[in-house]
């Protein structure tokens, strides 16, 4: 189920603006991977990267090789549809479809690519995709109100619940805890440590803390200035960064000596 | 103690004061203004909604029956105009919104507000002149070959100038206003729920069946009613291109069609005198009840499913 990635000298523009340069690195599969680093660098960008969101915003455009298991995302015969269908986005907002239901919302993913799905299969899908988003004693009683009714930290793991029903090999987190409460980012915090069972996770935030508790590798991402490229300034285990890490930038920055 | 009851009072600003007036002047005039057309609709049709022939000259029996063909053919051509004009304006508006370029976008844009500015008149024109004659050989053809069709049934017009085409010229006129409310409503769809369709593996297309169009279904709706509403009280155009011969028949091809209730009042109103006149006036009554209805309609499709509108 769950995949490597490897990324290869990645440039990321948006038009003539190079706005991260030169990353490479390597992700374990079952693994979570955080992205740390100042407002600006690139982290966000980098991630949409990685199942070619990048490239939905005009201009946008990207160098370089991001290969998953060997497959090179970016080979002109690869259709974007496809990748997405494989690495799965959860966004800083929650967004779950507003004008559908909870149910519906699961099975968004399902019923775009395709198939025709028998409702039970569809129900035991639903049931298990929520269940695994640890969203199902919530919303069972609910399943065919709107997926807006739900609170913000019960529709951010409606989202997951949508992400993780198509069946990916990676999931892309973009900052999933910055719009919620302390009690739902733990939840969504408990379900990443189940989720990297199966999925390759990884996530961008800017709460160090969180870093150091989910995630088995962290990058960290800094900008020498306004204008200036993001750049990948060290990539390690979280444990040795928020430690021992070996670039003063990082260093600082995790100290909260940043600037 | 008096502090228990004392109520803090808010400070009247001038400003405040001047914008809450306005604002509510502005708010009931369109209650008076509307009150005032009702009031004059209903008082000058009163006697005529109970005539008869003897009362009126221009009446075949009573009010009714010569109303009721009226109803039915404004009703005939407007739904046949905006079954037309929706498929194409919710087309040009995603093309607009979702595929063209930037610049080519904006060019299209005002084309189509230009479109809107085109006088009803020239319309007319340009449904006798233009597209009456170039669509008789479709119709003489759909005659001949489709006639088994109740819709399609013979005769066919010798000048083309049937409720078709008339549809056909009442779906060009409401088109601009159509196409610029799609427009917008689906520029609004916030990126967000377009993105997150995307990251689902959704094609350009599945990305507007899951997220644009749900979200702008109330749009589209009210995109109908306004562009129903236009069709419903076009005058001149409907009563340039249609002749009209005042049955009541579903046939869209030949020469006997059912005149609309405005172009019925633009051409019979100058011969008009006496009690003519009230009957005329009941009929423009009816085109209020009518579209008032149509509205009615419209407010209760949007409303009825209020929880998934994407408004919350």
């Amino acid at each position: 189920m769950s995949k490597r990635i490897e990324v290869r000298d990645l440039n990321v523009y948006y038009g003539k603006f190079l706005a991260v340069e030169g990353v490479n690195m390597e992700i374990e599969p079952r693994s979570v991977t955080a992205f740390i680093g100042p407002s600006g660098c690139g982290k966000t960008t980098f991630l949409r990267t990685l199942n070619r969101m990048h490239e939905v915003v005009p201009g946008a455009r990207v160098e370089g090789e991001v290969l998953i298991d060997g497959n090179n995302l970016y080979d002109p015969d690869v259709d974007p549809v496809l990748v997405r269908r494989q690495v799965g986005m959860v966004f800083q907002r929650p967004n779950p479809f507003p004008t559908m239901s909870v149910k519906d919302n699961v099975l968004a993913g399902v019923k775009l690519n395709n198939r025709r799905i028998s409702k039970s299969d569809a129900d035991e899908l639903m049931e298990r995709s929520l269940r695994s988003a640890n969203l199902w004693n919530e919303v069972k009683d609910r399943l065919d109100r709107p997926g807006s009714g739900l609170s913000g930290g019960q529709q951010q793991r409606l989202c997951i619940a949508r992400a993780i029903a198509v069946s990916p090999e990676v999931i892309l987190m973009d900052e999933p805890c910055s719009a919620l409460d302390p009690i739902s980012t733990l939840a969504i915090e408990d379900l990443i440590e189940e989720l990297k069972q199966d999925y390759t996770i990884v996530i961008v935030t800017h709460n160090m803390q969180q870093a150091s508790r989910v995630s088995d590798r962290t990058a960290f991402f800094n900008i020498a200035g306004t204008g200036k490229p993001g750049k990948l300034i060290e990539y390690d285990d979280t444990t040795t960064i928020f430690s021992n890490p070996s670039v003063k930038a990082t260093e600082d920055y995790v100290s909260g000596r940043f600037g | 103690m008096s502090t228990a009851s004392t109520v803090i009072k808010a400070k009247q600003r001038p400003g405040d004061r001047v914008f809450s007036g306005s604002a509510v002047f502005a708010g009931s005039m369109i209650l008076v203004t509307l009150a005032a057309v009702a009031i004059f609709l209903i008082v000058q049709s009163l006697p005529a909604l109970f005539a008869t022939s003897e009362d009126a000259s221009i009446l075949p029996t009573n009010f009714w029956a010569y109303v009721g063909p009226l109803i039915f053919g404004t009703v005939w051509a407007s739904a046949l105009a905006l079954l037309m004009a929706l498929p194409v304006s919710i087309g040009i508006a995603l093309f607009i919104s979702h595929y063209a370029p930037r610049r080519l976008a904006s060019v299209l844009g005002y084309i189509v507000d230009l479109l809107a500015a085109v006088p009803s008149v020239v319309f007319g024109l340009w449904g006798i002149g233009v597209l009456a004659p170039a669509v008789q050989p479709l119709y003489s053809w759909l005659v001949d070959n489709l006639g088994w069709f109740p819709l399609f049934a013979g005769p066919v017009s010798g000048t083309g100038r049937t409720i078709l085409t008339a549809a056909i010229v009442l779906a060009v006129m409401v088109l601009p206003i159509m196409t610029a409310i799609n427009r917008e409503v689906f520029l609004q769809t916030p990126v967000l729920h377009e993105e997150a369709a995307l990251a689902l593996g959704a094609t350009r297309w599945e990305m507007i069946r899951t997220a644009v169009l749900p979200f702008g279904r109330s749009g589209i709706i009210s995109a109908s009613v306004l562009g129903l509403g236009r069709a419903l009280g076009e005058t001149m155009a409907v009563a340039m291109v249609l002749s009209a011969s005042g049955a009541l028949t579903f046939e869209l091809l030949t020469s006997v069609n059912p005149s609309t209730i405005a172009a019925n009042i633009a051409l019979s109103f100058p011969e008009a005198y006496g009690p003519n006149v009230n009957v005329l006036i009941a009929t423009g009554l009816i085109l209020f009840i009518v579209t008032f209805a149509v509205n009615a309609f419209a407010r209760w499709i949007v409303s009825r499913r209020k929880e998934f509108s994407g408004a919350n």
